[in-house]
């Protein structure tokens, strides 16, 4: 037996959008959790949050709005039948989700080696709230980087589909959706990024 | 009842019309009906399982020290009882089996509207169940927290509790692609003229239980992620030493944990609401307010989690906001029984089994709910909190409600689906045993709960022995109804006397094709002109 009977545009995006709010619950827990922990540590959040990396988290928002955009001039492209143009910006979008993983590597290894992730001596010799703030630091960006995984191999999937014309101008609701998703991992880091690097 | 249209068991169905039947023809199936069957056959044997655990608890339990088992094995049994009766058979059990066999035929669709994710569905679930069945028997034994997996002690306890969450875990995310798939399903599919107004209510009732199972799963999910992380990498985000508060867990559960209740309720509401009218020969007395109030139910019951913590510690005006949104949630659910009610006066009934069921539902689950605002009142819940009084409330409304409604659906509608149907009168002999055993069962747990019996203990003290072996006896009563009850059916359904299109005289679209469904369901799209109780539109006398 084949798949569905009929193509249905309007419901494959209602189900994409329905995904979607079922991931931004997902976080929701984790953030539940900033919020109360904040109101309960504010001092030592403050003082944990002096310790990102500013400026690798600022250049990987930059490059995951820039990913964003190229997956929505994917979407322009494929709409005008532009098939080779298409492919060209997945292959952009998916690179910048490379770009922001290793930038997350180099972030990662750097706390790391000041002795910085959940259990680590230092952690749990310092204040509660420290240690709070910096295992919600590492399970949120760690969930997100996997979201990022996850939504690079999505990209790479639909671009190999373009490329082989399975996907084109007559149908290309899963463009449209591999764009959804990659514009959902942009929006968790627009909020991941002040809550963690910038209002502390 | 006389079956109109009787036909001979029909040659060609959704059993054999495609001409696979092998095993991978139904494993790999996208056919809703075929999923709705591996489903049923799926949850309905960790039903078994479970029912057998829970006979061995009872058993325990018949005089006080310790009778087959010690404390490690009973928690260890209670736990596995827990977990294989919510998350293997109660939340899927409803809308994979039944969701999947009648929802589609309802709305007058071919099928759902994503049939691959579907079948994706069903082996999440299976590969979620062999991962909660491994962790019985690998690493440290059986989880011994309960089915709730509270902090502090799921992190610390030696047992597998880590491979059990992960496989929650990925039951649940079986459950979340069920209800988008359902939400979308009811939104796209529904045929012409099947106008949101027209839509029968087991339908209505599937499509909140849908938005509940997407709306609240996820919480879940990362709420067990979580404890996998703590127990792994040390986190410690719920471990006062480490600045964690474990009070939050129980907020993160319970906020997926309270509305799931409503996912294991809501589809049974939906079935009495179809079987009452058809067996009363009325049409449904207040069919707006009944649809209304699943979506009520669904909204309101996603914010009264905080009822589960009253003696947790919570500030004492996030106990009275708790307190007072249980008892609103009260209110849709007494509409429903109102209306039930209203539709059987005057009305011309027929005690056949599927109203005998529909009757004790309502009965139960209205003690089931009463006893549940005892709970939900932060004073008198401070008396009973933790005792066998919420063992005894809990199995009224699931027990008594979800899951008499769902043996009130397998006589309805299972006959459809094999063209051939049970014999009546042990069914009516099971389901009295079913019934008194039942209460007798659960109602002593109630007041022995009143009495001051903690729950999850497996000793007591004397002077519950002789309540507490009453309820064993009563146990025994239940599980005998219940053999009986499943004997007879099966029995019938493979060689009962054979039924034709619409043997109760219903007025949905299941019941206009031919007994059992073809693949394609209709023949061609049904145009919809009637209500779904609209049985003189229906032509139905």
């Amino acid at each position: 037996m084949s798949g569905p009977p009929h193509k249905d545009y309007a419901g494959a995006k209602l189900g994409m959008w329905i995904f979607l709010f079922t991931e931004l619950l997902l976080f929701g827990g984790l953030f539940l959790l900033y919020a109360v922990y904040l109101t309960r540590y504010p001092r030592e959040f403050t003082a944990a949050g002096r310790e990102m990396h500013l400026v690798l988290g600022t250049l990987n928002t930059a490059i995951l709005i820039t990913g964003s955009y190229f997956a929505a001039m994917a979407v322009t492209a494929i709409q005008r039948d532009e098939r080779r143009r298409a492919v060209g910006l997945m292959e952009g979008a998916v690179l910048t989700a490379a770009v922001f993983l290793f930038n997350k590597y180099l972030e990662w290894s750097a706390e790391i080696g000041h002795g910085i992730y959940p259990d680590s001596p230092r952690l749990v010799a310092g204040p509660p709230g420290e240690s709070v703030f910096f295992s919600l630091y590492y399970l949120t960006v760690g969930l997100h980087g996997l979201h990022v995984l996850i939504g690079g191999t999505f990209l790479t999937v639909v671009a190999i589909r373009v490329q082989r014309g399975t996907i084109h101008a007559g149908n290309y609701v899963l463009l449209e959706n591999g764009a959804l998703y990659w514009h959902l991992v942009d929006l968790i880091w627009i909020f991941i990024f002040p809550l963690y690097y910038l209002i502390l | 009842m006389t079956s109109t249209n009787q036909t001979t068991p029909p040659i060609s169905s959704f059993w054999n019309d495609t001409g696979k039947t092998g095993i991978t023809s139904w494993i790999f199936s996208t056919d809703h009906k075929r999923i709705g069957f591996l489903y049923f056959y799926s949850v309905f044997s960790f039903f078994l399982i479970a029912v057998a655990l829970g006979v061995l608890l009872r058993i325990e339990l018949i005089a006080p020290g310790r009778t087959i088992m010690g404390p490690q094995t009973y928690n260890a049994v209670f736990t596995v009882h827990g977990v294989l009766m919510i998350f293997l058979f109660i939340i899927p059990g409803f809308p994979g089996a039944f969701g999947n066999l009648v929802m589609p035929l309802q709305i007058g669709a071919r099928d759902v509207a994503f049939p691959r994710l579907n079948l994706f569905s069903w082996w999440l679930y299976i590969f979620g169940a062999g991962i909660i069945i491994a962790s019985l028997f690998t690493g440290g034994g059986p989880p011994d927290t309960g089915w709730t997996f509270y902090v502090p002690f799921a992190e610390r306890t030696t047992t597998n509790v880590s491979l059990a969450v992960f496989g929650v875990f990925t039951v649940g995310f079986s459950s979340i692609l069920t209800g988008l798939n359902f939400v979308t399903t009811i939104h796209r599919l529904r045929a012409p003229g099947m106008t949101w107004g027209r839509l029968p209510l087991f339908v209505w009732s599937i499509y909140a239980t849908a938005w509940i199972q997407v709306l609240a799963t996820p919480i879940l999910g990362i709420t067990l992620a979580l404890i996998i992380a703590e127990r792994f990498l040390g986190t410690g985000l719920f471990d006062p030493a480490r600045g964690g508060d474990p009070l939050m867990y129980q907020h993160l559960f319970w906020i997926y944990s309270h509305p799931a209740v409503y996912i294991m309720i809501l589809p049974g509401m939906g079935i009495i609401s179809e079987i009452i009218p058809v067996f009363a020969r009325k049409p449904i007395f207040g069919y707006k307010m009944i649809a209304f109030s699943s979506l009520a139910i669904a909204g309101a019951g996603s914010l009264v989690w905080g009822h589960h913590m009253f003696t947790s510690g919570m500030s004492d005006t996030a106990i009275l906001v708790f307190s007072f949104l249980t008892f609103v949630v009260a209110i849709p659910s007494a509409i429903k029984v109102f209306n039930w009610v209203s539709t059987l006066y005057l009305g011309s009934i027929s005690l056949e089994v599927p109203m005998l069921f529909s009757l004790s539902f309502i009965l139960l689950f209205s003690i089931g709910g009463l006893s549940g605002l005892i709970l939900g009142a932060a004073a008198t819940d401070i008396h009973v909190h933790d005792t066998m009084f919420v063992v005894g409330h809990f199995h009224y409304v699931i027990f008594g409600g979800a899951v008499f409604a769902l043996f009130g659906a397998m006589h309805y509608w299972l006959p459809k689906f094999y063209g051939r149907r049970y014999a009546e009168k042990p069914a009516v002999i099971a389901w009295a045993l079913m019934f008194v055993g039942f209460n007798i069962t659960y109602f002593t747990m109630m007041v022995l709960g009143m009495e001051g019996m903690p729950r999850r203990y497996y000793d007591y003290l004397p002077e519950f022995a002789r309540l507490n072996l009453i309820s064993t006896i009563g146990s025994w009563i239940l599980v005998g109804g219940l053999a009986l009850m499943l004997v007879n059916l099966f029995r019938g359904l493979f060689r009962g006397e054979p039924i034709g299109r619409n043997p109760w005289g219903a007025a949905t679209l299941e019941w206009t094709i031919p007994t059992p469904p073809p693949t394609e369901n209709f023949e061609e799209e049904p145009v919809v002109t009637h209500g779904p109780y609209d049985f003189k539109g229906a032509g139905i006398p």
